[in-house]
This record gives C-alpha cells, structure tokens and sequence, in this order.
C-alpha cells in the first residue's frame, strides 16, 4: 500500500506540465467542444469521402483475408487437433503477430511497401490472424471431445474430424468473432492513417494539424456512427446464427 | 441386414436454403472483390513488386542493434509506465459512476441519465487512445500530460462498458435482502452490489492497464510523450538500429505486463 | 468375433487402468461390462477401438489384429466397429441424418462427404435404420432438438450405419430415465439378435445388465473378477466386484416390469432360449 503511494507521489513528479500553456490550450479544447457540437462535413467532404471509402475497403479486405488464413493457422494452432510440430509452428505465428501494436507494424510495412492503404491492408491482415487464430484455437480446444472421439470413432479421416465434428461446434463463435475483428479492425484503420497506412486517419490527422475542429468533429461523427452501426448488426447477426 | 425401405431422397438443404446460401456467400464474394478494386485502384504495384528488396535494406540497417541506446531509454520507458499507470487510474475513476449511470438496473433514471452514459462509453470506445492524444497535442501541447488524458479518456469507456454490463448481471436477491433490511440508496450500493462486482472491477481495471502498457508505448508518435517519442526522432532520422533497440524494449515491456495483469487476474478472480 | 489377450493400459500418470485382460466375444453375443467406477471398464472399450492406446497385449477382431494398425488401416478397422456413447456424443448442430450418415464417413471421400453427397444406398440404409429405432421422420431436426432417449436412438443408428462387425456402448443408458434406459438396452440386444452382432456395453445398472445381456464380465481395479452367465450373477460375485453391500435388497427392489411393450417383443421372449455360447465362470 505504502508503496503505490510512494510510486504515485514519483509518478505525479515526474510528469512536468507547462500550466500556462495548458491554460491558453483550454480555450482551443472550448473550439473543438464547438466544433464537435457544430461538425462542418461539407468543406473537407472530398477527403472525407476518400478516406472514408479507403477505410471501409481496408476494413473488409483485411477481415475476409484475415479469417481466411487464421482458420487453417487456429486449427494448427490447437493441441486436440494438430501433431506437435505444427502446434509450435502456428502458435509461433500468432506470439508474433499479437506482441506488437498495429502502427509499429504499419510504420515497418509502409516503409516497405510504400504509402496507401495496400500497406494498411496487409497490417490490419497480419493483425487480424493474431487476433483470430488465437480465439479460434482455445475454441477448438473447448470442443466437446465426446463429438470428436464418436466421428474418430467411425474411421472417419482428420479432414472429415474437422468437418464433421469441430466445424459444426466452433462455427457460430468463428462468425461472431469475424464480425468483432471487423468492428476493431475499422476502429483502427482510422488511426493506422496517421503513419502513412490510408484510411481516414490521414484525413483527420490534417484537419487537427491545420486547427479545422469542426471538419476533426464531422470526421469523429462518422465514425462513432459506423462503428454503432457495426456493432448494432453485428449483435443482430450473431443471434441469427446461434 | 436391414433391409426393405423403398427409396427415400434425402437433400442436405431445401433448394431454397441452398439458393439462399449461395446467395449469401456470392454477395461477400463479390462485395470482397469490389472493396479489393476500390482499395488498389491507386496501389502502385511497382512499388509492392520492390518490398522484398526494401525489406531487406530495412532488415540490413537494423542489424546490428544500437545497444549503446539503451542508456537514453530508461527515461521515456518510465514516462511511458507512468502514462499508463496514471491514465488508467484516471479512466477508473471517471469509469466507475459512468457505470452506474448506465447499468439499466443502478441508473436513476432509464430514459434521460442512461443515454448519457451510454453515449459517453460509446465515444471514448470509438476513438482510438492515439486520436485522442493526436487531439489533446493539439489542444494542450505536447508532453506527458496530454498521454495520461489520453489513454484516460479511452480506458472510461472501456472500464464502464465491462463494468456496467457486470453490474446487470449480479444477483438481484442480495439486493433485494439488503433493501429488506431499509437500507438507502447508496447504502445498497455499499453493502450489496460492491462486494459481487469487485472481483470483475480488478480484473478489468489490470486487463486495461496490460493493454494501456501497449498504446502508451506508441503515444509518443504524435508528441504525447513516452517511447515513442524516441520511436519518432529514429524514424526521422532513418536510424534504423537505434529502432530495433525500441522494438525490443517495447516487446519486453508488453511480455512483462502481460505475465503481470494474468498473475494479478488470477490473484483476484 | 472378437478376442482379446493379456490386454493392458497403464496410463502416463502411472495409473494401472487394465491389467492382462483376456476373453473373448463370439458373434452374436451381448456382453455386459460392470465394475465399480474407476475399474478400468471405459478404458477397456476405448482400447478396443484405439481411442485409447494399449500399452501391452492383443486386439483380434476377425482375423485382423487391431493393437499394431496405423493410419488408413487404423481407419479401416475402426468402421467395422460400432461405438455407442454415454451423453449421446452426436454432433448437436447436425442434423439426426448428418449424424446417422457421419457412420459412413470412412467409405466415401472427404470431398464427398463435405457435400453431403452420400450414395443412395447410404441413405437408403439410414432411412430404414432410423425407421427400426423409431424416429424416421425426425430426420432433418438437428440433434439438439431431441429427447435424451431419442438421441441415443440416433446414437444407434449411427452405430449401426457403418455396419459393424462389433458394437461397442460406453454406458449407454447412463443419462436417461429407467424406462427409457430399458427400452434402449432391449433395442440394443434386440439389433444384435437380428444381425448376429457382438456387443460389448460397459454398465452401471447390475439389473439392467442381467436382463439385457447374455454373459457378464465384472472388472475390479482393471482386473477380470467374474466371467458367467447373467444367472450366475450370485451376491458372492458381486461382493467380489463391488465389495460388500446387502445385494438382495436391490434385486427386490428392481424386478423386471413390462411397461415398455415399445419395441419386437417376440425377440425378447426368445432371448434366453438362443444362447450361443456357455461362458464359464472363472476365479480371480
């Protein structure tokens, strides 16, 4: 106890803050309050447009592409099912891919790769299998074992284990976590832009840059907008499929 | 052997769940296709066709790492421990009345209270903690201050969200034997909902610090202090080595956080 | 026919599950398996078919010995037998035909049955299965929507589906209501009075397996204790398999009814009458 105060009182000291300037900020925060409160969509519409359209094209690409490769890396990737060298390779991949934040890996593909959103692409992908194959595997796991051993049971071959056992089990989580990867996945396409990787991010990091708060505000709308209505259809689809 | 049934067709789906279905998987399909096309439309593939290459130059200039860079990253690696530590404390604390002015079964009032504080979690969800620091920059200035109010702002409504739905989901006799007894309002809270909701509150505030370890680490980039501050000053000077050093750093920070918030979280649940 | 010799597991925990198990089933013999819990009677079935590995002894079923196969001959083998499962263990988001079809996965290909194009004869033979056990029009609802009793009739099905030259049950009716248990056990004992099927169903409930099976084997600690004729079944015996408790209380209170007229009753007035095999009584 009396060490987290002592870390509080180290903490708290150490961070210097320039009161004045926080003083003179306040009233540009009162501006962007305004500018929230009174969003100006139409004077920077065209960029908008564009880096709205470039997130929404990420965000699905990513998705799809990322589902498509986690479904083979999360069936490796779990004890029940796969022999031990495979196991290690595909948990392998997923440590790697959940240990760092999608903009260190977006700064390292943009360099690659160029500025755009293929760059941005590939790191919401590359996240995506982390995410999804890990999720996927403990699900495999959590399968009911008596499902599996009765399909075994009838001679069935592994791929047929896999369909007919396993694949009837995990399905519905695998459509529910796809469409929470999409959620996260738009959530951060409109922030990967600031390092260059596309998407709206860009267009919001411009209008913060050059002080337009009220085109800032209209952006942040859109996108608390899109991100309830994913959230909104993708619980409607989730009950649709249990 | 069995035997004697006439012939019955059995079909795997009616033809119209089959239509249905088809449909369904051709509309991704082709909705996937149109997004592709939309996306690369001003992708120049040149550049991609060169990425093994840069990749490679990239790789070459990492190695070896700086290590003698290690020395002035003690510093931001603390203020980034700090930004974390001191937002998520921040979050905390303006989560917890969010929460109770959201959960539908605390709220004072469902129809002008509980839109609000829903309303509040979905913003701070919505944005990202590095759009808020981007926005804070602007507005108070770079430095330590503006990552802490930051990674506050994102942990609120993530706290209150978890915590709110945990509060619903509490048992309700308990309630219901401390409202038997006349306790008041706050006293219901006190001795009935706090000691089932605890638990839940102390793994979702360590769980948001373990994830607040990695964005802090990243703040820095727009000038909210921190690692990545250094992260922003090797870039702009292609100091590639003196990167890898920054990587590794933010790596065994996040492996330590994460062996700490699971140690505590099992502690506590 | 089916033989077993010197069988043993010992698990990686150092647990001894089954210790030099011998005997051996003819055709058309029911064989109930009973014992205490932890005697090692779910571990003897499961080596049976290899979803537990053996660590020492034989396997023959027919002429093929089954402790030495790998791979596509593992396969082979394990579709001549028919495995029926305590709690059902059918795939409960497939549908009752899906699951009663699953039996014939290792005839057709995988690309096949990932269509769910099974030869007509397939199906033809799961339509008149799940006429015999009843349920011939419940087979497009998904196995979930079943009664626990009707489920484990799919379970049969689906055993029977693969045309086994053995069947296996792992405590069968260990989840249903008593008159549903019985009803089971005689569509079990029945199916393998019309095929001349070998059963192996390891069981709990002692009256249960008297009148449902031919000949009893009781396991304690992994070892056979007894090996006779239902009838031989004395109080002695089952002081030997499950230690000393006042068995004749439990035979009175648990004599045969006729409630359930459900299924062939003229197989199982000739049930004592068409035994084929005399096993004898051995001493531990």
């Amino acid at each position: 106890m009396s060490g987290s105060v002592v870390y509080l009182i180290l903490a708290i000291n150490s961070v210097e803050v320039d009161w004045f300037r926080v003083y003179e900020g306040l009233e540009r925060g009162w501006r962007f309050i305004q500018g929230f409160l009174t969003p100006d969509f139409s004077s920077r519409w065209q960029d908008i447009q564009i880096g709205l359209i470039e997130s929404l094209t990420m965000t699905l690409t990513s998705t799809v592409a990322g589902v498509l490769v986690s479904v083979p890396i999360g069936i490796g990737a779990a004890r029940n099912l796969a022999p031990a060298p495979v196991y290690m390779f595909c948990r392998s991949i997923i440590t790697l891919s959940r240990s760092f934040q999608e903009i260190i890996i977006a700064i390292l593909l943009v360099s690659m790769f160029g500025f755009g959103p293929f760059a941005g692409f590939l790191t919401l992908t590359f996240a995506s299998i982390g995410f999804l194959s890990k999720l996927l595997a403990e699900d495999i796991e959590d399968c009911d074992s008596a499902q599996i051993d009765a399909i075994r049971a009838s001679g069935a071959r592994w791929w047929q284990v896999v369909n007919y056992a396993v694949q009837p089990q995990v399905m519905p989580r695998l459509i529910g976590l796809s469409l929470y990867r999409l959620d996260i996945n738009f959530r951060e396409s409109s922030v990967i832009g600031i390092v260059g990787a596309g998407g709206v991010g860009a267009t919001l990091n411009t209008a913060i840059d050059r002080y337009e708060y009220d085109s800032a505000g209209a952006i942040l709308i859109i996108i608390i907008a899109i991100v309830l209505v994913v959230e909104y259809s993708s619980s409607y689809i989730r009950r649709w499929v249990q | 052997m069995i035997s004697g049934a006439d012939t019955q067709i059995w079909q795997f789906r009616t033809p119209k769940q089959h239509i249905l279905r088809w449909l369904g998987w051709f509309w991704l399909v082709a909705l996937t296709v149109f997004c592709w096309n939309l996306m690369t439309e001003d992708t120049i593939w040149a550049f991609v066709a060169d990425a093994p290459r840069q990749a490679s130059d990239i790789g070459g200039r990492m190695l070896p790492p700086r290590w003698g860079y290690l020395n002035q990253l003690w510093q931001p690696l603390w203020d980034t421990l700090n930004i974390a530590t001191l937002g998520t404390l921040i979050g905390v604390i303006i989560a917890i009345p969010v929460a109770f002015l959201a959960a539908g079964n605390t709220t004072p009032s469902r129809y002008f209270v509980r839109p609000v504080a829903l309303l509040i979690i979905v913003t701070s969800r919505s944005i990202n903690s590095l759009i808020w620091a981007l926005l804070l920059v602007a507005i108070i200035g770079p430095g330590l201050l503006a990552g802490i109010i930051a990674i506050g702002l994102r942990s609120i409504g993530f706290v209150a969200k978890l915590l709110y739905e945990a509060i619903e989901e509490i048992d309700e006799k308990q309630v219901e034997a401390i409202r038997a007894t006349g306790a008041s309002g706050a006293q219901i809270i006190d001795y009935a909902i706090i000691p089932q909701i605890l638990p839940a509150f102390w793994g979702i505030s360590v769980f948001r610090w373990d994830i607040n370890i990695r964005e802090s680490t990243i703040l820095g980039l727009v000038g909210a202090g921190g690692l990545g501050l250094q992260l922003q000053s090797s870039l702009s000077t292609l100091a590639w080595n003196q990167v890898t050093v920054i990587f590794l750093v933010i790596l065994a920070t996040v492996i330590v956080s994460e062996w700490v918030s699971a140690k505590v979280r099992q502690a506590v649940l | 026919m089916l033989e077993l010799k010197a069988l043993s597991k010992t698990y990686k925990t150092g647990d001894r599950a089954l210790s030099d198990i011998s005997f051996s089933v003819p055709a058309g013999q029911v064989v109930g398996l009973i014992g205490p819990s932890g005697a090692g009677k779910s571990s003897l079935i499961r080596c049976i078919n290899r979803l537990v590995e053996p660590t020492a002894g034989s396997v023959c079923l027919g002429e093929t010995e089954l402790t030495t196969l790998n791979g596509r001959a593992l396969r082979q083998a394990r579709r001549r037998i028919g495995m029926i499962f305590q709690e059902y263990a059918l795939v409960e988001r497939l549908t009752v035909m899906e699951n009663v079809l699953s039996g014939r996965l290792s005839y057709v290909s995988s690309w096949r049955s990932f269509l769910r194009r099974f030869p007509q004869a397939d199906i033809d033979q799961a339509f008149s299965l799940l006429n015999r056990v009843g349920l011939g029009d419940h087979c497009n609802k998904r196995a979930d929507e079943l009664s626990g009793g009707q489920r484990q009739r799919v379970g049969i099905a689906r055993a029977l589906e693969q045309n086994p030259e053995l069947l296996l049950a792992d405590e069968p009716t260990a989840s249903l209501d008593p008159k549903t248990s019985r009803q089971i056990m005689r569509l079990i004992q029945s199916v393998c009075r019309e095929m001349n099927l070998p059963a192996i169903i390891n069981i709990h409930d002692v009256v249960l397996a008297q009148n449902f099976t031919d000949r009893i084997i009781g396991l304690r600690a992994g070892k056979v204790v007894f090996d006779g004729l239902p009838s031989t079944l004395s109080h002695e015996a089952l002081t030997r398999i499950y230690g000393a408790e006042d068995w004749g209380q439990m035979q009175q209170a648990n004599e045969p009814q006729d409630d359930d007229v459900l299924l062939d009753n003229t197989l199982n007035s000739s049930l004592n009458s068409s035994l084929d095999s005399s096993p004898m009584l051995v001493s531990s």
